[in-house]
């Protein structure tokens, strides 16, 4: 009977914190006070500043071209949806299937506005990547997750269980199964990708989402893949449909 | 006769070369046997400096043990919670067992988060060219490391 009990209460216990770990957290939640001071104000947020080089790579009308991002988005990107903004990547059969959010961007820029292409996270596409995230800052990240994104999704998802590295870790080790605890010095997140391109403070860079990945790859003491890779694409599609639900931060600012 | 002598040559293939699955060991690579979830022989018959193994464990760019456990070295401020604390690891576990711990976790725990500090380094996933091939600690490092924890009583 007591041993009942004690299994009854021990799955309780189990339950609740499996419902609590499946509840997507902000980076934001895991900050200092004073460095979630630092983001929400945005004079002091270092990430602003890229946000206004975005701003003006997006104005920027150049001799002897039709268009500028501005012409058809306006000034400040007013006429932007704010909710496709926010349901990046998408799958899009034109395009050759699965779209980040830079690769609509540098599609425009390159088809649209007839411009010499840009390579994946060319600071400008990262500048402009950013100015458009920030124009759906607040805005609820809802992905795709059925449909022609569902194979996808799931090999994005192989990806983040599978070891790298001499270290042989993998991304769900730390941001699933020990998010919350201490890393030395430092709390691991959830890795949520809501607050991408965001300003490093230990790095002091804007930095993408495909620049991030690198680095943890290098702390795994493995080969990362491009930025802009297949496998660099699926990650994000998985870490954005990880982050359903969240707010976009854009630029977010972390440790 | 043709297809018997196509039939040899597939068989004299070196398809495992090709399968990339003999790429060699290192040859400073010690190996090691599990008896008893532990590894009872030090590792290349190594001593181990504990001395030399404390400063292995607290050194970020060495083992960098306290990235994950909290251990009794006070002059470092920051020690991690991934993993148990180590404080007394020498009245639960042998030496042996300390030993397979370090080397390879994942033959006790097939899901565990620690890295093998000296796992056969062929079956690592796409190492970076700067450790390919290589452990993570060398054998000496490994067993001074073992020597240190032998002594948190």
């Amino acid at each position: 009977m007591m041993q009942a009990r004690r299994i009854a209460v021990v799955a309780a216990a189990l339950w609740a914190g499996m419902a609590l770990a499946l509840e997507p957290l902000s980076g934001y939640t895991f900050l200092a006070a004073e460095t979630r001071a630092m983001q929400d104000d945005e004079f002091e947020n270092p990430g602003m500043m890229t946000v206004d080089q975005g701003a003006v790579l997006f104005r920027e009308h150049r001799p002897y071209e039709e268009h500028a991002c501005a012409d058809c988005h306006g000034a400040d990107g007013e006429t932007l949806d704010r909710e496709k903004i926010a349901s990046y990547p998408v799958y899009d059969e034109t395009l050759g299937g699965l779209v980040t959010l830079q690769e609509q961007v540098q599609h425009c820029w390159e088809i649209n506005m007839d411009r010499f292409p840009l390579q994946y996270d060319a600071p400008e596409l990262v500048a402009l990547e950013t100015f458009v995230r920030n124009r759906a800052h607040g805005q609820v990240i809802r992905v795709q997750t059925d449909g022609p994104l569902a194979a996808l999704l799931q090999q994005g998802e192989q990806l983040y269980q599978t070891r790298f590295g001499q270290t042989g870790m993998a991304c769900n080790q730390c941001h699933v199964q020990y998010q919350g605890q201490m890393l030395r010095g430092q709390q691991l997140s959830q890795g949520q990708a809501n607050g991408f391109p965001e300003y490093r403070l230990a790095k002091g860079e804007i930095t993408s989402l495909h620049k991030r990945l690198r680095q943890c790859f290098i702390s795994f003491r493995a080969e990362p893949f491009e930025a802009g890779s297949d496998e660099f694409r699926l990650l994000e599609l998985y870490l954005m449909s990880r982050a359903n639900g969240l707010k976009i931060e854009t630029p977010a600012v972390r440790f | 006769m043709k297809l018997l002598l196509k039939l040899l040559v597939a068989v004299l293939m070196p398809w495992p070369l090709l399968a990339g699955e003999q790429l060699p060991l290192p040859a400073e690579y010690c190996n090691w046997e599990v008896q008893d979830f532990s590894i009872k022989q030090p590792l290349c018959d190594l001593r181990g400096d504990p001395e030399q193994g404390r400063r292995i464990v607290a050194d970020s760019h060495g083992g960098n043990c306290l990235a994950c456990h909290r251990l009794p070295i006070p002059e470092e401020p920051l020690h991690g919670t991934v993993g148990p604390p180590l404080d007394g690891l020498a009245g639960r576990m042998s030496t042996g067992q300390m030993r397979l711990h370090v080397v390879d976790q994942r033959q006790f725990n097939p899901l565990t988060i620690m890295p093998g500090f000296y796992r056969d380094p062929r079956l690592a996933n796409r190492v970076a060219d700067a450790f390919f091939g290589k452990t993570f600690l060398s054998a000496q490092q490994v067993e001074d490391v073992v020597a240190y924890l032998e002594t948190l009583q």
